[in-house]
């Protein structure tokens, strides 16, 4: 996909999804590989059902700015569908965009403000994009693995599979932030994500 | 040891090495995870207080006290410290004394985006201006050693690309500092600050100020970094980053101490370079002190004052300046793509703010509102809420509009951790100066907005401890005002009854609106999700217009009018009851009616 000697990462999706968890891993698992690494989030409002956005960005060498560009992000993580479309511009071209196939209607949706987009619509984004587009279905392999609420480590299953680091070091990673009676559960959704994009 | 930390565990991380003794704050984004994460480290007493000035205050005590104190407040709130922060530059205290303050270029979380590098200017402080997490740690500890040795408080200034962005940091321990006296000081010169005593002080602060000056000239943390001279980029903060990542080969001159600025570095820089720009977020700090002392730059000139910097913006306005870029803008590319619905932040289901709004939306008031979760109300479908300024400022304005004669009642409406930051002193004065405002104080027992933190009225502290409950009646009817009614939020019928009745008086009144945050754990664990009966819903939409993310249009019709049913997600809904309450045709059953329901089998809720 690229040379691995950086990689820069945008994870977006809705309060209260996991992002910010996912994109703490995925630092940390960046430094235990070795790389210097930068991650930037917007909290706040986050909680109230708002789009949340994060950063993460590897360098094998120096990361000077925490937050990526549009249009330099070499991986798209979305938790929900929409939001892979509202935030489609910060993938390169030739980039990646993982996407959980999850939909949230937003209040405005139902209040009758707007219409939630067909899946079609992603797929003619990245397309245009040309980026790679990957589809999973987190929540329901998330499901099959004991917790729905795993579907963000299914993602993090899935991305590990595009870059160079050992399955030991993202499984290191995973058991220090999640409780100990959870680590079981939490493996199965990470093996089940590295297998849906294998 | 390293570890990814944010700016703001790493300022927690560094006070706590520094020895800090005594830490105090209001909550506020970017700043609140500081003492969140500092009152977990032993040995050192936290406080939520109940508003910025407070905390500076109470910073400022143990600092004369002779122990190490920190205060942190988002930038607005040094507005709200700004007298404590000036007394305490002229005064200087007897152990280090630090203040650190949140700035929010791009107001994620704010209602402007004010630069408080101006504050150490205007109070005659020192201010560091931190790049990295790194910096938060180091500058932090640096900041009490500056403040000792130069007796002034230190103005540590961060952003949110700062505080909320997470890099490694070496960890040290924590070095335990002496407390340096055992009692207050007595030293009215220094510490009574009389007009008399004040003419004394200010010739001190200036002299500091030269001396800290003198100190930043060859500070390590001012430094020069030659690459080609053919540009040359004085920079400071997140925006030293920029500079590094956009112009690779351009030399740099990073601040870290932005004021007071050292001039003879600066004029050798700038004799060094050919062409000498200035990247700096928000206003032209920086720039203008380059100007002052008679040197020709560029800064506000090509690169946005309002707004946040990132790369993108730094790369496409230095090209277009003919700066070195590390490589040419990228082409925004169109995404084909539908109109997105947007997805705003909304009052949670279950919010004990939306029975209250839904009210005063149906009696048509004019609603003088504050800062916090319930600011939101002003959006549609509820679109209840007229005004909203800063911290505290409800009661004042609709006192004053109500003092102007206009003809129409005003509504206050605040929150509890707000009516005790800034709403006190303001209901005193519409009690004492007879308005006719309606005070509602939407208590939900915590500081919700920015994640929960305890206050007066949550009955323990930031460090755990049981505290009193403050008693909001009790309080108001001290002040004088007979008008008061305490009532709980998810009682449409009680919140009207009680509205009305106080507005039949024409005196200053208090409806209290009580119910715990729907977000608390104790109230999560009671989440009861409520039905909608599909043969009693006509689709008539009153229950889409309280705007609560649980319900939703079903795809079902209603026959006659053909238009949607509701339908509730039950992973969503808490059970609160109030759209129960607005449905005319009783078509989503209280959790009593269900109980019923169920027993005489009489109707069956649809999946």
């Amino acid at each position: 996909m690229h040379d691995h000697e950086s990689t820069s990462f945008v994870l977006v999706g809705v309060g209260g999804q996991g992002t910010l968890l996912a994109s703490n891993i995925l630092a940390e698992v960046g430094l235990a590989a070795g790389f210097d690494v930068k991650k930037s989030e917007v909290h706040g409002m986050a909680q109230r059902g708002g789009s949340v956005v994060s950063h993460v960005r590897w360098d094998r060498k120096q990361v000077f700015s925490p937050i990526v560009g549009r249009g330099e992000a070499d991986v798209l993580l979305a938790f929900e569908r929409m939001e892979a479309l509202r935030f489609a511009e910060f993938v390169r071209p030739g980039g990646t965009a993982i996407v959980n196939e999850m939909e949230l209607v937003p209040i405005t949706v139902s209040a009758g403000d707007g219409i939630y987009p067909p899946p079609s619509a992603v797929e003619a984004a990245f397309a245009a994009l040309d980026a790679r587009l990957l589809l999973v279905p987190g929540e329901r392999l998330a499901s099959e693995a004991g917790n729905v609420k795993a579907a963000n480590v299914v993602l993090l299953g899935a991305i590990s599979t595009l870059l160079p680091v050992a399955e030991e070091v993202w499984w290191d990673c995973i058991s220090q932030r999640v409780p100990k009676k959870f680590l079981a559960l939490n493996h199965a959704a990470f093996a089940a994500g590295r297998a849906s994009a294998a | 040891m390293r570890r990814i930390l944010s700016g703001n565990e790493a300022i927690a991380r560094g006070a706590w090495e520094a020895g800090v003794h005594v830490a105090a704050a209001y909550p506020g984004t970017p700043s609140t995870e500081i003492l969140e994460e500092l009152s977990r480290f032993p040995n050192v007493y936290c406080e939520w207080s109940t508003n910025e000035k407070v905390a500076l205050d109470v910073a400022v005590g143990a600092a004369y006290a002779g122990r190490r104190a920190l205060a942190a407040m988002k930038h607005v709130g040094v507005n709200v410290a700004a007298d404590s922060l000036f007394y305490a530059s002229y005064t200087g205290a007897e152990a280090g004394l630090v203040v650190v303050s949140a700035d929010d270029p791009a107001m994620h979380s704010s209602q402007n985006e004010q630069d408080n590098r101006r504050y150490a200017q205007f109070a005659r402080v020192p201010c560091l201006d931190p790049s990295d997490s790194q910096e938060c740690k180091d500058y932090a500890v640096l900041a009490f050693e500056l403040s000792e040795r130069f007796d002034s408080p230190i103005l540590l200034r961060t952003t949110t690309r700062i505080n909320h962005s997470s890099t490694p940091v070496e960890l040290g321990e924590r070095v335990e500092v002496k407390p340096k006296r055992a009692k207050f000081p007595r030293d009215a010169a220094k510490y009574v600050m009389v007009p008399a005593n004040a003419r004394g002080r200010h010739p001190v602060v200036e002299k500091r100020m030269a001396e800290v000056e003198a100190w930043a000239e060859t500070a390590a943390v001012n430094r020069v970094e030659w690459r080609d001279r053919a540009v040359g980029i004085i920079t400071c903060g997140v925006s030293y980053q920029y500079a590094r990542e956009v112009f690779p080969t351009a030399s740099v001159l990073k601040l870290g101490m932005v004021h007071p600025t050292p001039k003879t570095l600066i004029r050798t820089f700038a004799a060094g370079v050919k062409r000498l720009i200035v990247l700096e977020e928000l206003d032209p700090v920086i720039e203008e002190q380059v100007r002052l002392l008679g040197i020709e730059c560029e800064g506000k000139s090509i690169f946005p004052l309002c707004g946040e910097l990132d790369p993108t913006v730094v790369r496409e306005t230095g090209t277009r300046a003919g700066l070195p870029v590390d490589r040419p803008p990228t082409d925004p590319v169109t995404v084909p793509r539908p109109t997105l619905p947007g997805r705003p932040p909304v009052l949670c289901p279950g919010c004990s703010h939306r029975g209250v709004f839904w009210m005063l939306k149906k009696k048509k008031v004019a609603i003088s509102g504050d800062i916090g979760c319930y600011t939101l109300g002003f959006l549609p479908p509820l679109s209840a809420l007229h005004f909203c300024g800063c911290m505290g400022a409800s009661i004042g304005v609709a006192h004053g509009a109500a003092k102007a004669g206009i003809e129409e009642r005003v509504v206050a409406v605040l929150g509890d951790s707000t009516f005790f930051h800034t709403g006190l002193p303001a209901l005193v004065n519409a009690a004492y100066n007879r308005s006719n405002v309606l005070t509602i104080v939407l208590d939900n027992r915590t500081t919700a907005m920015t994640g929960h933190q305890a206050n007066p009225g949550s009955g323990q502290t930031l460090q755990g401890h049981p505290a009193g409950v403050l008693d909001f009646e009790a309080v108001c009817r001290g002040l004088g005002i007979q008008n008061v009614q305490t009532v709980d939020a998810y009682r449409n019928e009680d919140l009207e009854k009680a509205f009305n009745a106080l507005m039949a008086t024409n005196e200053p009144a208090v409806l209290i609106a009580r119910r715990p945050c729907a977000l608390l754990p104790d109230v999560r664990r009671q989440y009861v999700p409520l039905e909608v009966l599909e043969e009693k819903c006509n689709g008539c939409g009153v229950c889409f217009k309280i705007g609560c993310p649980a319900i939703l249009k079903s795809e079902e019709l209603d026959p006659a009018s053909k238009k949607p049913l509701a339908l509730i997600d039950s992973t969503l809904c808490t059970g609160c009851e109030v759209c129960a309450q607005v449905c005319p045709h009783d078509a989503i059953p209280s959790r009593d009616q269900m109980r019923l329901l169920e027993d005489d089998g009489a109707a069956r809720p649809i999946q």
